[in-house]
């Protein structure tokens, strides 16, 4: 039977004089398809004389070519040293001790050497002050071998050899009529330094030294100056505090200089069921916000009301707050709480203004709080704003004959950056000391170029009293010469700088021998402990009733009408505050891929800054965030207008910053000095008037859509409490921990057992209580989510970097992550609540959905996530050429030559932390970061492999150091002893979050974090028992 | 090593001969002449006795002095001529004494080489002295090229392969007169029978090995069958051996003989390779350790000199050395300029699989010889052992774990030998076969 049936193409046929369906049925595509487009022109297709047979030709040709040749292996040339330097045996790693003090990071470290060339960056556990590294520090190894680096001195761009440049602004510098010389510089901080400038001024008359900080801490200076009498930073110790209120002062981030983390982290971890409270109101939310216990999100000007209102309710005096019933119930409590705690409490701000740092000081001199000493203030910002703007002023008028710059790049970094530009060419010699062709430095007469601190010589007084010395641990690469030894020349000292310091030191050193202090990196000298000790005798601890009554202000500034000022603080409408991120600081190291690919702690955008915009502004400025199909991350733009300054950025919408408020990091969109692939972002600096963090702005919605490179898709819990386990103080002291500590069940012939049982197990247990066995424990309590570790383990393991748009597909290569999750609710207590109180679809559909939404001021956990060397993996059963086994030490092998790059194993991860070789990271100049030059190559750890293209791979639990350690053992023939055992991680945690170790060693920390009743897996019940331990949040929600 | 080729021709294999015969007998007595010569003179030069003087010489003076050549020291040959043989006495036994009485001679010496004293030497005798001088006064011997008795030992080197050919030549001869001569008679048979009329018997027509051979498929399927697995066989031999670089012996920019030092001189490998002790790398030694033994050592004793090698030779690779390292061996110090020399590896392992030496050599005692072979008897460095994983798999198989006096392997050995039930674990057990172990 046939049938008469008609089957249409499409709705065209229906219409009889279509003439689509003429032309469709006379050829299959109605238009030409333009293969000429990508054949190129016709004509010169047809006058080739290559056929498709001699293509095939030559392509089989080559094909056999390259196999053939590929059959014999390469010759390689291996060329001993003519004379070996006594201390360096090729294959074993030195260490020295040095300091960075780049002006924005100062830090007391060590630096691993293999065969002469720094690749490490490690904590100096001998410092007392500033011993710990962040993320910025430890990727300052990578800066050392920036290809981008000038390699000489110049004059006008041209090269110049040192004795010409010498001759020539040694004449110059005689010869300026009596004009003034600036000399302007970073913070050196330096005891050598500093002399050596008074040397010059009194060589040279009419000389001014301006010190200029890229992100101003000036008030504070000044503040501290008034109270103290001495210019300098409140130093503060938060381990010796239980309470901590912090008004928008972001001390686990890069306020005052940092390196607080370690002594806060101290507090936080509960120990015979205490631990400290900390309260913080500020408007962006920032690392320290996110650690808090309680956080208020304030405008800028509320945060002035709310400093007002604390001293009045701590001291008793001063003005009735003038805030909202909300807020001022906070106050309230925070004030309640410090003065409950007394001289254990201490109040911080990072209010840049000289009335809110008095009052702050203020306050901690009521309270008497011992985590503030007035011994010791830190001197690492000496930045005096004032005179920044005077130079500029004179500059422009003429009177600046020549001008040093140091350290420093004001062109980029001023918000007057204009007007400096044109007063520097009004000045007769300008010299920039400068490792980079900067904004400034091309257009300074001379460039001077100087070495990286890790080719230096140097001294550094951290705080009082903390001495601390910066020696060169390679020669240097280029013909440089650092700042101070120019200096010494042209004031006619023949000696060099590391002689100069020697002969400083001679009345710094004590004791001391200068091998001993160079060998240890650090000195406390004895005088000042021994003054710490007489203050101690005369504020006697225990008496903390005494202490809780508020003590007089002593005369001097009038704190009283401070506070009034600031408790009568008006806002004009939308307040920006400028901060600075984790990744990139003041922006000094914007030419570090390794820090441009960290994804903020935050938001965890990398490559990027932005704008922060809560929500409610968002909606009102018409400002969106979407996910595209593959997860990526697009924002708005926006205009941000500061006075006459505009700026152009892309729009971030940050849970939890205040409402009324917005955030833009500084740091970003340098343009000269550094490789194509790192001009990234927008310059905020031009914002950053009278170099002020706080600016009353504009915003109004651009044009276009940005492409972020967020690593994280999903931000909210919804609920799921097996991934980040929190409690409360309260629960944690009064409950069972299997109450808030709850091992996931599973049901075998209708009993539950626990999923770590054996009984309900489909393997068999293999026996790992024989040799040792690596354990990881992460305290999320301890962990602020600094992430030093991620940059630690990046230069560890030779982790490649993919660039923005790589990592915009979800192919970052970090074996070590950092989730920051938010809560949908209040707190996750509530979101763990509303999941389990929903019933049935209607619900399940609307609740979950809103779940996804995190909280307006929500609150915030850091989770750090790598491999987890589970003992049952998933990973390893799928793999189909047994590239990834386990180990009888516990560690989860990846054994690279062998994988095939199937990822199943990928997939099969429920923890996500396998990362996939999607192209050759090495020796590729499509990847233009630092593998594919000979210069960055020099960092690559030569113990650890670069994977080549097609391979997985993830975390070693950096296999590599706990097989030195065995070996190092093994060759003194004794046992290994605890602590001894690091993974990079570890080492680099300063907060002491994570612990490594051998948890077959009964007495080991690892053994005790094992057995604690916080510990539990990341998602236990997939039954995969790892190795990396977590132990839960506990947050202190006790209310005074 | 290399290859000489011998035509087998007749004439060649003649001459040959006749070479072999003439040198055969006449070095003989050429040798002694030149050695009678030699005694001659020394006696008749000094009184002394020359072997007690050698012994003598090499004992003490050998560190500083040479006989014809400057070192810390002058050259010694002609010093009997050149001062009193009562100042040389005196000037033996103490020479700073004499250096500060201010002898003119003494002190002219003394300046010329750097204000280095020499040692005094109280112990000998006037005697010792004259045997000494005896010995240094000796000419220096005509280098032994120009000696007839070397062709002698050239042509009893390639004697015994030549007389094999000899032998091999004259029975193809043979054989080939015969094929001639068989050949001939047969010729002759013919053309006798052919006159004679004699009908010789015809061949029968038979089908070609070939046809046959194709006709029969069983006889080509398994001779196809055969092939293929023969060729398989060759195929995956000869891949399984690229990257194998086993035998791997490249020409080095200065030709260092293993067997000389380690060998013939008995230097401790691991004095030269010192990092191997500690370090995950053996370490080629840097040039300074060299010039340790080379400062004085500037050529190589007549008894260093091979058949293959001439002293020469050795002589211009110390001299490659001293150009490398910067040495002025006139003046007897370093110029500075130096030219680091470029070795070409031999044992290259991937960048995958990490291997540590001390792990092996300190900790395991292993023997350098274990994997890198009879390295005392190489003229030339080869890589003994393939290096490849099964080779390291199997000698982690076999070898047990040195646990004695190594108290890092205390506790995991004695439970570990208790788990397995084995009195010794090997590293296989201790956890050596394990992936992560040598590749991350």
């Amino acid at each position: 039977m046939s049938s008469n049936k008609k089957y249409w193409k499409s709705v065209e046929e229906l219409n009889e004089n279509s003439s689509i369906v003429e032309a469709l049925q006379q050829n299959e595509f109605v238009k030409e398809i333009p293969a000429d487009e990508f054949l190129g022109d016709k004509s010169s297709l047809e006058s080739s004389s290559t056929s498709r047979r001699d293509f095939l030709k030559y392509v089989g040709f080559s094909t056999a070519a390259a196999s053939l040749a590929a059959c014999e292996g390469p010759v390689k040339k291996s060329i001993p040293y003519v004379v070996q330097p006594e201390r360096i045996v090729p294959g074993v790693a030195n260490y020295y001790a040095t300091t960075i003090a780049d002006g924005y990071d100062f830090a007391s470290i060590l630096i691993k050497t293999r065969e002469g060339r720094p690749i490490k960056v490690e904590n100096n556990n001998l410092a007392s002050s500033n011993g710990d590294a962040n993320a910025r520090v430890h990727a300052s190894v990578l800066s050392l071998y920036d290809n981008s680096r000038l390699q000489g001195p110049k004059k006008g761009g041209e090269d110049i050899s040192w004795e010409a440049l010498d001759k020539e602004v040694g004449v110059k510098l005689n010869g300026l009529g009596g004009k003034q010389i600036v000399v302007l510089t970073q913070t050196f901080a330096s005891p050598s330094t500093s002399r050596l400038i008074a040397e010059f001024k009194a060589k040279y008359q009419n000389v001014k030294h301006v010190v200029y900080d890229a992100v101003s801490q000036s008030e504070a200076l000044d503040a501290y100056q008034m109270m103290y009498g001495e210019r300098a930073l409140a130093d503060y110790d938060f381990s010796k505090v239980n309470t901590i209120v912090s008004v928008a002062a972001d001390f686990l981030g890069d306020w005052q200089g940092g390196g607080y983390d370690g002594g806060y982290a101290q507090g936080r971890v509960p120990k015979n069921g205490k631990m400290s409270k900390h309260i913080h109101f500020e408007s962006n939310m920032s690392l320290t916000g996110a650690n808090a216990d309680k956080r208020v999100a304030v405008t800028p000007t509320q945060q002035k009301q709310v400093l007002a209102a604390l001293y009045a309710y701590v001291t008793g005096s001063g003005s009735k707050s003038s805030l909202g019933a909300d807020l001022d119930a906070q106050v309230v409590k925070a004030a309640k709480q410090i003065q409950r705690a007394g001289s254990n409490a201490v109040v911080v701000s990072g209010i840049q203004d000289v009335d809110a740092q008095l009052v702050v000081l203020a306050i901690n001199k009521a309270i008497r709080s011992k985590a503030f000493s007035q011994d010791t203030p830190r001197t690492i910002r000496q930045g005096n704003a004032k005179a920044v703007a005077q130079l500029v002023k004179d500059m422009n008028a003429g009177r600046v004959g020549g001008l040093l710059i140091a350290g420093v790049n004001p062109v980029y970094s001023l918000p007057n950056g204009e007007e400096f530009k044109s007063g520097l060419e009004k000045v007769d010699l300008s010299v920039a000391f400068s490792m980079h062709d900067d904004e400034t430095a091309g257009l300074c007469n001379y460039i001077a170029t100087t070495p990286y601190y890790l080719e230096s010589w140097g001294d550094v007084e951290l705080k009082k009293g903390s001495y601390s010395l910066m020696q060169p641990t390679i020669r240097p690469l280029f013909d440089t010469r650092q700042f101070q030894d120019t200096l010494l020349k042209w004031t006619g000292n023949a000696a060099s700088y590391h002689d100069y310091i020697k002969e400083t030191w001679t009345g710094i050193l004590g004791g001391t021998s200068w091998n001993q202090a160079l060998h240890d990196g650090v000195l406390v000298r004895p005088a000042l402990a021994k003054q710490e000790l007489v203050d101690a005798l005369e504020t006697p601890e225990g008496d903390l009733e005494d202490a809780a009554a508020p003590a007089p202000v002593s005369a001097g500034p009038n704190v009283g009408a401070a506070a009034r000022r600031l408790s009568v603080a008006k806002s004009n409408g939308l307040e920006l505050t400028l901060y600075t991120k984790t990744s990139l600081g003041d922006g000094q190291q914007a030419n570090n891929p390794w820090l441009q690919e960290m994804p903020d702690p935050i938001t965890r955008a990398s490559w990027d800054n932005y704008l922060t915009v809560s929500k409610a502004d968002a909606e009102q400025f018409g400002l969106t965030n979407e996910n595209v199909a593959n997860g990526a991350l697009n924002g708005s733009y926006a205009k941000v207008t500061v006075g006459e300054s505009t700026v152009v950025v892309p729009v971030i919408i940050q849970p939890g910053q205040a409402k009324g408020s917005v955030g833009l990091a500084l740091g970003y969109g340098k343009s000269k000095g550094l490789k194509e692939e790192m001009v990234v972002g927008v310059n905020a600096y031009p914002l950053y008037q009278n170099l002020n963090a706080v600016q009353n702005v504009s915003v109004a919605a651009a044009e276009g859509v940005h492409e972020f490179a967020c690593v994280q898709l999903h931000n909210t819990l919804m609920g799921r409490g097996d991934i980040v386990k929190e409690t409360t103080l309260e629960i944690f002291n009064t409950e069972d921990a299997k109450d808030w500590n709850v091992m996931p069940m599973v049901s075998k012939d209708h009993n539950p057992y626990a999923v770590t049982s054996p009984e309900v197990d489909l393997w068999e247990e293999f026996d790992r209580s024989v040799g040792h066995h690596f354990k990881l424990s992460i305290d999320l309590n301890a962990c602020t989510g600094c992430g030093a570790c991620v940059i630690a383990c990046h230069a560890e393991n030779n982790v490649p970097v993919v660039g923005k748009s790589e990592v915009r597909r979800s192919r970052d290569m970090h074996w070590l992550r950092i989730d920051r999750y938010y809560s949908s609710e209040d707190s996750f207590e509530n979101d763990n609540e509303k999941k389990d109180n929903i019933a049935g679809l209607g619900s399940s559909l609307s609740e979950f959905g809103e779940m996804e939404n995190p909280s307006d001021n929500p609150q915030v956990v850091f989770q750090p996530v790598m491999c987890q060397h589970c003992n049952h993996a998933p990973c390893e059963t799928v793999c189909p050429v047994a590239a990834t086994s386990h180990g009888r030490q516990g560690q989860n092998q990846m054994a690279y030559n062998r994988c095939v790059g199937t990822r199943y194993c990928a997939n099969n991860c429920p923890y996500k932390v396998r990362r996939f070789n999607w192209f050759l990271y090495n020796n590729n100049d499509e990847f233009d970061y630092y593998m594919n030059n000979d210069l960055g190559r020099m960092v690559i750890n030569p113990d650890v492999t670069v994977r080549s293209r097609g391979v997985m791979e993830k975390c070693s639990m950096c296999i590599q150091m706990t097989q030195k350690t065995i070996l190092d053992a093994k060759l003194e023939g004794r046992p290994v002893k605890d602590g001894e055992f690091q993974t990079a991680c570890s080492a680099a945690c300063s907060s002491g979050a994570m612990i490594f170790g051998d948890a077959n060693d009964k007495h080991s920390e690892i053994s005790k974090s094992e057995h604690d009743n916080r510990m539990y897996h990341l998602l236990e019940h997939v039954g995969t028992k790892p190795n990396v331990m977590y132990q839960t949040k506990v947050r202190n929600t006790t209310e005074a | 090593m290399k290859q000489v080729k011998h035509r087998n021709s007749a004439s060649k294999i003649l001459i040959l001969g006749t070479v072999f015969l003439f040198t055969f007998f006449n070095p003989v007595f050429g040798q002694e002449e030149v050695v009678a010569d030699n005694t001659a003179v020394a006696e008749a030069s000094s009184g002394g006795d020359v072997a007690k003087g050698e012994e003598l010489f090499k004992s003490l003076c050998a560190a500083c002095h040479k006989r014809y050549k400057k070192m810390t020291g002058p050259a010694l040959f002609g010093v009997a001529d050149k001062y009193e043989r009562e100042w040389i006495y005196s000037w033996v036994k103490n020479s700073a004494a004499m250096v500060a009485s201010g002898d003119a001679q003494a002190v002219a010496i003394y300046e010329e080489y750097n204000k280095t004293a020499m040692n005094a030497f109280p112990q000998l005798t006037n005697t010792d002295i004259d045997n000494i001088l005896a010995y240094v006064m000796e000419p220096k011997a005509d280098p032994p090229a120009s000696v007839p008795g070397t062709g002698d030992a050239v042509a009893a080197g390639s004697g015994s392969g030549v007389s094999t050919n000899v032998i091999l030549s004259i029975l193809a001869l043979v054989f080939l007169m015969l094929m001639v001569v068989l050949f001939l008679v047969n010729k002759t048979l013919r053309s006798f029978a052919e006159a004679s009329n004699v009908e010789l018997p015809k061949a029968e027509e038979r089908t070609p090995i070939w046809k046959a051979f194709i006709q029969n498929q069983f006889l080509v399927l398994v001779t196809a069958i055969f092939l293929l697995l023969a060729s398989g066989y060759f195929v995956y031999g000869y891949f399984m051996q690229v990257g194998v670089d086993q035998g791997y012996a490249p020409i080095q920019p200065i030709h260092y003989s293993h067997k000389i030092h380690a060998g013939d001189n008995q230097i401790e490998c691991k004095y030269c390779h010192s990092s191997a002790r500690v370090s995950k790398t053996s370490g080629i030694p840097s040039l300074n350790v060299c010039m340790n033994c080379h400062k004085s050592i500037s050529e190589v004793a007549d008894g260093t000199a091979t058949e293959e090698y001439s002293k020469e030779f050795y002589d211009g690779e110390i001299q490659k050395l001293y150009k490398a390292v910067g040495w002025d061996a006139s003046s007897q110090s370093y110029t500075g300029e130096t030219e680091p020399v470029k070795w070409v590896r031999i044992h290259n392992l991937p960048d995958f699989a990490y291997f540590n030496h001390s792990q092996h050599v300190s900790v395991a005692g292993v023997e350098c010889q274990t994997c890198h072979g009879p390295v005392e008897e190489m003229e030339v460095m080869y890589q003994h052992a393939p290096l490849t994983m099964g080779w390291c798999i199997n000698c982690h198989r076999e070898t047990n774990v040195k646990v004695a006096d190594n108290e890092y392997y205390e506790k995991i050995h004695k439970e570990l030998s208790k788990k397995y039930g084995v009195d010794q674990l090997t590293a296989a057990q201790m956890g050596g076969l394990e992936c992560g172990k040598c590749h991350y």
